[in-house]
């Protein structure tokens, strides 16, 4: 009995060893982020704003094409998107909502009164369970839904003025040909 | 042609370290002094072939040999010097040379400096460590050769990522590949011992100051790692929980539970299957660590060009050396007889609750670190956990560690009287009180999670010295008595007191965190930003040339009250062979706290995006690690290490090397 004690590390290691063999499997990338929610609707949402009664929800949203933007306080580029996500709002008066994602009512408040709100409503994910359904990887994560709360846009990662002049305007201008 | 002779000598070096593995194994296995003695030979004769390689591909670096695919690949004329050597170990294939040339270093110390070993013992040990390179090497030359040429030369090389080009990043990797690679030695001595099916005090006494010299390696290195992050990255973090920081971070853990482990072997003679697994695991991170960023199975803002072919490679390397050693363990571990008993409450209890803590934290960290890889085996979403979990996690275990560490060493071995030790720490108790208090009041409605912290650091700072004071009976015999036992205790016994007192500036550093204050404005020249009660004005932005890239150099003015405390110049360097900018940050520090300031980016208007943090204690942190591995190298020192267990027969031979290092 005393002697599979011993064997419990060799044990462990091959268990390891098997997990290491599935994520090096042939044709599988780690990097590659699953583009699945792309040209579909967008997962439904309800969630508790931050501040007052009223409730970020999908349906709320739908009429004309918004930017969902997963944050958290305790995620450090996320403070870097944070001046461009400003200008934004305040400079081109863009549709942004703000998801804060598991993370506590308080720090979040905390956040937005230090570097300024550029969000209209900001909703709280705070079991991330709104995240996992969009297939959010890591915070920050930028989602473009249409008029029919479609997902027409994912950014990984904090949003750049590059990506920005690239791709998120023109693809707002072609959403919104009117304005 | 020299390219040629390193590459020839790299070659050379796989064979010899072929011989290196079995010839002295077998020698040892039949008591054949003259095949057993190989094994110093081929160590010295492996180090300098790998030395010949490393200078070889250092003279490529140096001379601009775009002949050679590794120097295209990562230098360019315009580098600067200094960065066109350390480019050297800037990329995959350097890197994993830079790793070869220190195990080689590593065997030849210890061919160098056992001679005081049993000669079978130092055999098996070299042997295994030749086996650690053959697996290295042929790594290299397969799958990673540094070596290659293509012709027609290219013109000029694609340069070495900007964000590398640091003095801070550039000494970073040697000092962990030591820390890594230096615990190949302790493994190989917990394999040799598992061989000849035999472990004590001596083998102990043996195995402590490699590891000890490992550790501190490491704990340089971490610490260079953490500062450059600090410093470079611009947003005023220090630790991010990324899988590379976890892979450096995971061996450390362990391999201070080595650290302490090996001393209950040493000096009561038991918890040897525990300090042989121990050992193992320490090594066996730092390759799941390699595996981990070589591979690219994990995501890391560190990652170099991934390869799953070379993942594939890495993980059989893997499968060789764990599983050969486990399987080993699991075979002999079983009968290595425990010696001496103890009560719970002792100076091993207290060991034992450090080795427990420790493991726990680094499992830990291991499931934190692997958890995206486990979910997506599992078909799961590909989700990283962040800060939060390691906070919620890692931390609390920490926590009892640090209170255990002020009362453990007031512990006698085998029975030890907690209440007496408890009532002798009163000191520290007052000390704690105090800080709690100050602080408590100085922060009044600030996080108090912090101000604990900080009491946390005080407790264990004073604890220390307390204990100090108590085994000198400071206070309680004359002075000049407890003069001469302060003389006369062992460096060992300073060392960990040393060590210790490190741990609490560091842990001082980390809990003070929460009060740092930051600022992010966009300013235009003459703006300001109040902080912390000073008064940061950008008064303007310059465009300077660099050796290979264009600055945006800000000029900023920090008064306090009206007066004039310093000017900073946070800069944007802008690459123009890579397309890329990176920031430098301007830190100005009185070693209390840090005011540390970043340039952003400059909008369409030309107002600039100005970060500023103040950082009270930030500091502490690296100066802790520092004392920590100054307080290793004291206990490296103690004249124990140098006077063998052969030698200690015969104490005239040991006079005289004791007193050269006194």
């Amino acid at each position: 009995m005393k002697r599979i004690v011993y064997l419990l590390p060799l044990a462990l290691f091959f268990v390891l060893v098997g997990y290491f063999l599935i994520s090096l499997r042939p044709g599988h990338d780690t990097h590659e982020l699953p583009s699945a929610m792309l040209q579909k609707p967008a997962p439904s949402f309800d969630l508790a704003d931050l501040g007052d009664d009223n409730k970020l929800a999908l349906a709320g949203l739908k009429g004309h094409p918004v930017i969902v933007n997963f944050f958290a306080s305790w995620c450090v580029p996320c403070r870097i998107e944070h001046p461009l996500l400003m200008r934004l709002s305040q400079q081109d008066h863009l549709p942004l909502y703000g998801v804060a994602y598991k993370d506590k009512p308080e720090d979040a408040a905390r956040l937005l009164a230090t570097y300024g709100d550029p969000f209209r409503q900001v909703g709280l994910d705070q079991d991330g369970r709104v995240g996992l359904d969009f297939g959010v990887y890591g915070v920050p994560e930028t989602y473009v839904i249409d008029a029919n709360g479609i997902i027409r846009k994912r950014f990984v990662g904090p949003l750049t003025a590059e990506a920005v002049e690239k791709d998120l305007m023109p693809l707002l201008k072609q959403l919104e040909p009117s304005s | 042609m020299i390219t040629e002779l390193g590459h020839f000598a790299l070659i050379l070096a796989l064979f010899v370290a072929i011989i290196q593995s079995t010839i002295p194994l077998i020698g040892a296995a039949r008591r054949h002094i003259g095949w057993m003695a190989v094994g110093r030979s081929c160590a010295l004769i492996g180090f300098g072939l790998t030395a010949l390689a490393m200078l070889s591909l250092m003279h490529a670096y140096v001379t601009s040999d775009f002949t050679v695919i590794n120097v295209i690949q990562n230098s360019h004329t315009d580098k600067p010097l200094l960065y066109k050597i350390t480019g050297v170990w800037g990329n995959h294939e350097g890197s994993m040379l830079l790793w070869v040339f220190m195990l080689s270093l590593c065997a030849a110390a210890v061919a160098l400096f056992s001679s005081n070993l049993p000669p079978a013992l130092r055999a098996r040990v070299l042997a295994v460590q030749g086996m650690i390179a053959v697996g290295f090497m042929l790594f290299i030359l397969l799958t990673s050769n540094p070596f290659l040429r293509t012709f027609p030369p290219a013109p000029n090389g694609q340069g070495l990522n900007p964000v590398l080009q640091d003095p801070g990043l550039a000494f970073h990797p040697p000092f962990l590949y030591l820390g890594y690679v230096g615990f190949s030695v302790a493994f190989a001595f917990a394999v040799a011992a598992l061989i000849e099916g035999r472990v004590d005090a001596a083998w102990a006494r043996w195995v402590r100051p490699w590891t000890l010299a490992s550790w501190c390696a490491l704990t340089i290195g971490i610490a260079m790692g953490s500062w450059w992050a600090y410093y470079t990255l611009g947003w005023g973090g220090w630790w991010f929980w990324d899988p590379v920081e976890n892979a450096s971070f995971m061996p450390w853990l362990v391999g201070t539970a080595l650290i302490h482990s090996s001393i209950v072997v040493e000096k009561r003679d038991t918890l040897k299957s525990w300090t042989i697994l121990l050992a193992i695991i320490t090594f066996s991170l730092s390759l799941v660590g390699t595996f981990l960023v070589r591979s690219g199975v994990l995501t890391s803002v560190h990652a170099f060009a991934t390869d799953p072919e070379r993942g594939m490679f890495i993980l059989l390397l893997l499968v060789t050396a764990i599983g050969g050693s486990l399987t080993l363990y699991a075979v002999r571990a079983p009968s290595l007889q425990g010696g001496g008993l103890f009560a719970p409450i002792s100076r091993e209890g207290s060991l034992v609750l450090n080795n427990l803590l420790l493991s726990c934290g680094c499992a830990t960290v291991f499931i934190g670190t692997l958890y995206p890889l486990f979910l997506d085996a599992m078909g799961g979403p590909k989700l990283s956990v962040g800060f939060p979990f390691f906070n919620r996690s890692f931390v609390p275990m920490m926590v009892p560690m640090i209170v255990a560490a002020g009362i453990g060493p007031m512990l006698a071995w085998k029975r030890g009287d907690l209440l007496g030790a408890l009532q002798r720490l009163w000191v520290a108790y007052i000390a704690t009180a105090l800080v709690l208090l100050v602080t408590f009041y100085l922060t009044y409605g600030g996080p108090v999670m912090a101000v604990l912290g900080l009491g946390l650091a005080a407790w264990l700072f004073t604890a220390v010295l307390t204990e100090l004071a108590d085994r000198v009976r400071l206070f309680r015999i004359p002075l000049a008595d407890s003069w001469r036992r302060a003389v006369n205790l062992p460096r060992a016994s300073y060392g960990m007191s040393v060590a210790h007192l490190g741990l609490a500036v560091s842990v001082a550093g980390f809990a003070a965190s929460p009060f740092a204050q930051e600022a992010i404005e966009i300013l235009k020249p003459g703006g300001a930003i109040h902080i912390a009660g000073y008064e940061i004005t950008l008064e303007h932005v310059d465009r300077l040339p660099g050796p290979n890239y264009v600055a945006d150099d800000a000029t900023i003015r920090v008064t306090s009250g009206g007066s004039l405390v310093t000017v900073m110049h946070p800069e944007r360097r802008y690459f123009q062979l890579q397309n890329q900018t990176t920031g430098e940050t301007a830190i100005r520090t009185n070693l209390l706290a840090d005011l540390y300031v970043a340039l952003g980016d400059a909008d369409t208007k030309g107002d600039w995006t100005v970060r500023v943090y103040w950082k009270p204690l930030v500091p502490w942190i690296w100066l802790g690690a520092v004392i920590m591995a100054f307080g290793g190298m004291v206990s490296l020192s103690d004249r124990r290490w140098r006077v063998g267990v052969a030698a200690r027969a015969s104490r005239r031979v040991s006079q005289p090397v004791a007193a050269a290092g006194e």
